[in-house]
Order: structure tokens, then sequence, then C-alpha cells
């Protein structure tokens, strides 16, 4: 407490404008370069939504349909530029409804601001009208969070939140107001926020673990590189691939980290986890030399850790430092951001090929093409694959879009066949797993990036948990693509039934509404394909709009996503049927 | 299976509302029951000190002090064994004023850090402090007398070795 009212007075000693509480936090958002928010309005959060309306010209506020909405759609924005996302709520279940947004934005490191309105400060802890402890709520769930009580503590905070949010490891911060520092006055000034004296964004770069690592990639016969999410949130895409040119390592991708370099580069070797391709798990038990590089060996890429990558010396490039040994042990942690990292080992590295151990790879994934992928992409069967409509997507599109992803079987699908050629479009729920994010991240991403093709791809399932967003589309006119691959199943849970529960589909059958109808409804084109003859037809048509399109597909029922690691199971025992 | 030892941790932080909130969640979500739990200003002014118990193996207590110090308002974060530290408890005994002038009392307090430090007609009160094994100890022996309450306070404890927490304010600032 005392630290801030440091920095309240320091600020308040700048020469400063009177202004309301309300007015300052719009203030704030202007004065770190922030123009666009997300939300929903609501008693408590009413000043800041007045202050909205008088500075609608320099900021602009999207009406969310539901705050779950708000907040994907702030993530989606985020992901896309790499700015911050900003969220408006009211206090209790405006509050409690991003809660889900919140640790969605934790788990997969997205900058994000959370302002919630809070009940008077009076009223606090009396149980008073949508009163609720959001505070306590998000705290797990947070990078940082502030309940402000005084119109005078605004400036500081905010720019503390931004600094918190967007610096080192990025993440959601939340800010809640009470409605008497909504009205209270304050002399406004403001100085962006530069350090945090008990935070280090960013661990200092030990140089001897530098030349280790690079000593340990020098000898390297087998040496494989996995990389994640950390090369786009360190805006490393560069220093990464000249570090992999240079090297000639063979690189596999997280989910998460799909996209950071080009699908079709000669060392890409595909995606590593349980879903992932069966060279790059198969050989993270042959190499020798495994080098992590921002990514967080989540349980979903390393399978079994008893059994995940024991023969091989393990480095681990990371800016967190509670990540570093955290699942799996390493022999030499880089702490650091991967940009800087990178560029230091470039100067120890020798030039390498790797040819030889990069046939294993390829005679992998001949395999896997023979097993797995001719049959997605050319079926015998009649029924469509979703595999077939992200084929299609991609001859289209020419791997230039935006793919938003939803959770289950058509997210792994478009995981596994989308092809990237820009940083940051594959947008995601990856560590949460969030069903119904991707429809509302659409929207954010297309606001984020106007003049880029953005496509949601979404099961069924997830699609009926968000659906109310298409008002937003309808009210914002965002020319978001949304393709429903249908199967009338929750997919990936039925897939799971069929392989370790006896075929029992508990609760897995869907009876859907009419999709196509449902849009129209919202004045939306739309259209519903099932014949493989109509498919590219109607991308084509989908792409070729230019305002927003929906595009039902009806996919076959039964079909699964393979090659699979079963949960408990080895990388190396990764199935193929 | 790797030894579950008591570990001490000692958590450095900014003065804020809702910190122990913050830092009570990482042992929550990792199963972790809270042995003994002390809080108070530090050496440095505008800091103040955790002080955590917890019965954890040494592979698990070093992730957990990793995410307690990744929390923004900690400056910092250590663990300790039992040999690492000197430690201390303290605990309070009420009991009806008749036992008074028993013997057997006067000499348990004697032979202990222990002391009466308040005498009613109707009670009287002893304090006693030392490690948690001599606070159990003088509670077996007190317990026959009816004890009116008893309670006893978290450990605190100074690290043998030195802990950086000054050094790392410097290098964050």
């Amino acid at each position: 407490m005392e630290t801030l009212k440091k920095e309240v007075q320091e600020i308040n000693t700048v020469k400063s404008v009177k202004m309301s509480g309300a007015e300052a936090v719009i203030r704030c958002l202007l004065e770190e370069g922030s123009t666009l928010a997300y939300g929903y309005p609501g008693g408590a959060i009413m000043p800041v939504y007045d202050e909205l309306y008088k500075y609608r010209e320099q900021f602009h506020h999207v009406l969310s349909r539901h705050e779950q909405g708000a907040i994907h759609s702030a993530q989606g924005f985020a992901r896309v530029t790499g700015k911050v996302g900003v969220v408006f709520a009211t206090s209790g279940p405006g509050a409690t409804n991003l809660v889900t947004g919140i640790a969605d934005a934790q788990i997969d490191s997205t900058p994000l601001i959370c302002i919630t309105g809070q009940v008077g400060s009076h009223l606090l802890g009396s149980d008073a009208f949508q009163e609720t402890d959001i505070i306590g709520i998000s705290t797990p769930v947070t990078k940082w969070n502030y309940q402000i009580t005084k119109a005078s503590e605004i400036p500081a905070v905010f720019a503390k939140a931004f600094y918190i949010a967007k610096s080192g490891r990025p993440g959601p911060v939340l800010i809640d107001i009470t409605k008497d520092a909504q009205f209270g006055e304050l002399d406004f000034s403001y100085n962006k926020c530069v350090k945090v004296r008990s935070y280090k964004a960013i661990p200092t770069l030990n140089i001897e673990k530098v030349k280790e690592a690079a000593v340990l990639i020098n000898a390297a016969k087998k040496p494989l590189i996995v990389f994640g999410q950390g090369v786009i949130l360190g805006s490393a895409e560069n220093e990464f691939k000249n570090f992999i040119e240079k090297t000639g390592i063979p690189s596999a991708c997280t989910g998460l980290g799909l996209s950071a370099l080009e699908t079709d580069h000669p060392l890409h070797v595909g995606m590593v986890g349980m879903h992932g391709n069966y060279g790059p798990n198969v050989l993270t038990n042959q190499c020798d030399v495994l080098i992590a590089i921002g990514m967080r060996f989540d349980d979903r890429v390393t399978g079994n850790l008893n059994t995940y990558a024991k023969q091989a010396k393990i480095i681990h490039f990371e800016i967190d430092p509670s990540e570093v040994d955290k699942n799996v042990k390493t022999d030499v942690a880089v702490l650091g951001t991967v940009k800087e990292s990178l560029v230091e080992v470039m100067q120890f590295v020798k030039k390498g090929n790797h040819s030889e151990w990069m046939k294993e790879f390829h005679k992998l994934y001949e395999i896997e093409k023979e097993v797995v992928i001719n049959d997605q992409l050319n079926p015998t069967k009649e029924g469509l694959t979703m595999s077939e409509v992200l084929a299609g997507i991609n001859k289209e599109t020419k791997g230039e879009a935006v793919i938003v992803s939803d959770v289950g079987q058509h997210q792994m699908i478009a995981w596994r066949y989308a092809k990237f050629t820009k940083t940051r479009s594959n947008i995601t729920s990856g560590g949460l797993g969030t069903m119904g994010f991707a429809l509302p991240a659409a929207i954010g991403a297309k606001m984020g990036a106007p003049d880029r093709e953005v496509i949601a791809i979404i099961g069924d399932g997830g699609y009926q948990m968000t659906i109310q967003e298409l008002g937003t589309i309808l009210q914002t006119k965002a020319a978001v693509k949304i393709v429903v691959l249908n199967n009338s199943f929750l997919g990936m849970v039925r897939q799971w039934q069929e392989l370790f529960f006896d075929r029992r589909y508990a609760s897995t059958v869907m009876t859907n509404p009419d999709f196509v109808k449902i849009a129209e409804g919202y004045s939306i084109e739309a259209n519903r394909v099932s014949k493989r003859e109509d498919l590219a037809d109607a991308i084509k048509k989908m792409t070729d709009s230019k305002e927003a399109y929906f595009l039902e597909v009806v996919i076959e029922p039964e079909s699964n996503v393979f090659p699979m690691i079963p949960t408990g199971a080895s990388v190396s025992d990764i199935r193929l049927t | 299976m790797e030894e579950k030892k008591n570990y001490t941790v000692s958590v450095y932080t900014e003065n804020n509302i809702g910190i122990l909130n913050r830092l009570s969640a990482i042992f929550l979500k990792r199963h972790i029951n809270i042995e003994s739990m002390t809080v108070s200003e530090s050496e440095i002014e505008h800091v103040h000190r955790f002080t955590f118990v917890v019965l954890v193996t040494e592979t698990l207590i070093r992730k957990v002090v990793l995410q307690l110090e990744k929390q923004i308002e900690v400056i910092g974060a250590f663990f300790h064994t039992e040999e690492e530290i000197i430690y201390h408890e303290t605990a309070l005994f009420k009991i009806s004023s008749e036992h008074l002038y028993d013997e057997n009392i006067q000499n348990k307090l004697k032979f202990r850090r222990a002391h009466i430090i308040a005498i009613t007609e109707r009670y009287f009160v002893i304090e006693a402090s030392g490690l948690k094994e001599d606070i159990d100890n003088m509670y077996q022996k007190l317990k026959h007398y009816g004890l009116m309450q008893f309670v006893r306070s978290g450990r605190i404890a100074i690290s043998r070795p030195r802990m950086a927490i000054s050094d790392v304010l410097i290098e964050k600032s």
C-alpha cells in the first residue's frame, strides 16, 4: 500500500488536470495507445460507459452479447496484434462471466486488461446487489489484480497494470473499480510504468548458460527443436529462423507455436503432442539433444513424463523461471527472452547440417501420410472429412488467413492441416481448452487484422456455447468467416468414448438447430454443404465474400483424429490407427 | 518415493491487500496443507514476511517457491530445511486457578521456557515457547489440568544461511 501511495503522490506532483475517475479510466487507456475495447454495461460500470459515450470519437467500444464473448474477442485481438486486449464488465455476474476468459488468457499468456465495476466502497463486503468478490475469485487466474477504491489511484494502477500485462511473460490483469471511485474526482496526469520493484519481467541472461547450450548443440548428432508460443510472444520469429537455418536442426512446434515458422519451411517437421505428427513424436525419444524454445512441456505435448526424451540432453530457452524443471528436468536452462537468447547463442553455434537425421523425419512422415493423411484428404468413404475442408481453405487462402479454432476434433484437424505463411495466424484456446472461444475470438482477430482473412473453424458443440456473438457480428459488420464442421456429436469426447469407454456415447449426441437459418436470422449470408462435389465452390464463395459469411459443412459423424498419444502413453507409442 | 520433509518457506512481499490469498492459492492448487503460518513486518520497511511450514518433497517445494516468487508483489521467496533454520513457536495455556499452587505445575515451569504471565481469581495463564516438540510436550503435561483454553502461534524462523533479500530488492529496483 505504501509503495502505491508513493507512486500516486509522485504522479500527482506532475502537471495535472481535474476529472472524474471514470474519465480517467478512458484517458489511461488512450495514454497506453489503446483505442478499442469489448464489453457489456451494467449498474456498477455505468460512469465509465458514460465516458465511453463522450469519448466515442477517440475510443471504440464493441458491445458483445455476453461478457465471455467480450473477453474472448479481446483475446483474439491481443493474440493477432500482440497488443493488450481491453474488456469492460459490470460487477457481480458481469465480472464472474469473465472468469473463463481470464483463466484462458492466463494459461495461454495473453496480455489483457479486464476492468470491472464494483459496488460503492461503503457497501463492500455487505452482499450488496450485484456484489461479488471478483478480486478473490480472479486471484488464482490473473497475473495481477487490484481493487481501486479512490479515484486518485487510477492513473498509477492502470500504468502498472499495462506494464505487468505486457511485459515478461504476458498475462491478464484485472482492475476492479468501486462506483464511488468512478464518480470521484482526481488530478489527472499519466506516467507510464517502467518498473515494479517486486517484479522482474525478464531474467538476466547468463552468457555461461548460452555457451553451455551451444556446446551441446554443436556436439549433437540428432538434435530436435521444439518451439512454442514464446517465439511469437517475444517477436523472435526472425531470430528463430536464423538460428535453425544456421544449425540445420529439424524443428517441431507445439500447438501454440504454430505459425511462428511457415508450415512449408524445409526444417519444419510438424507438430508434437497428443494429435501431432508421427515423426517428431517418435523421434523425441531418439534425439540426442532436445532444444525447447519458448514452450512449457505441457502434458499434452510430453505424454508420459517417465518415458519422455530420457535419452536426450535437454536445453530449455525460457522467460519464466518457474517453468524450468517444472515438468521436464533440464540439463541447461537459458533464462531470458527467446529473442535475446537466440541472438547470443548464434555467436557460439556452428553452421550445421543434419540431412541424414532429417531423413528419419521424412521416412516417418511418409508412413503417416500413407496410413492417415491420404485417407483424410482423399477419403474413400462418402462422408466428408474435416481435413478436406482445411485443405480446401488452404487452397483458397494460400495459407495467408488467420485460422481461429475452437476446441475439439476440428481444432486438432485445424492445427494439423492448416497451412501458415505468417506469424500470429493460429488463434486458439490451447492450455485451457475453452469451447466457445473461436467465434468471439475471431471477431477480435478480424478487428485486430482487418486486412487479413479471418476464418473461424468451429465444431457444432463449441459454436453453440457462444453463438450469441453472431449479434456482435451483425452490429459491427466484422467480416468474419465462420466454418462449422458439424458431425452432430461432441466429437472428441465421442472419440474417447469409442476408444476408451466401449462406445458408450454418454451425452455426446447433439440434436442441432438449423444453423443456416440462425445465421440468416442475424443477416449473415449462409450456406450448408454435405457433398464432396460442392465443397470447393462453397469455400470459394465464402472466401470471395467481403462480408461475414457462415458455412456449415456436414461431416462424417464418427470419424477419429489420428495419430494419437493415448493419455499416460509415451510420445513414441503414438498410434496411427 | 522421495521423502517428505518439513520445509520453512519465507516469502517477502509488498504490504498490500490480498497477498495472502495469492500465496495460499499456490499451495491450494498443488493440494498442499499449510501446517503453520506467521505474517509480520520484516527487517525492511514496508516489506512483509510470511513464514509458512509445509510437509512436502524437495522437488515439490522447489517448484512451489518459484511459483510464489513469480507473483508480482512477491519480492523474494526462500525455503529451508529444519537444519538450516533457528525457529520458535509460542503457546498460551489458560488453566483454572485451583491448580495454581499445584506442585507439579510449578515444577514443570522450572525446567522449561515457560512462565506465568497472568493470574486472576478464576484462572492463570502460562506462556511457553520453544520448538514445536517443546510445546507438544508442555501440552501433554498440562492437558490433565483441564485446559480452559490453549492456543499456539505459527512458526517464526531465522535462517542460518544468508537470505539475499536486500540484494533482491537492489537488483529489482
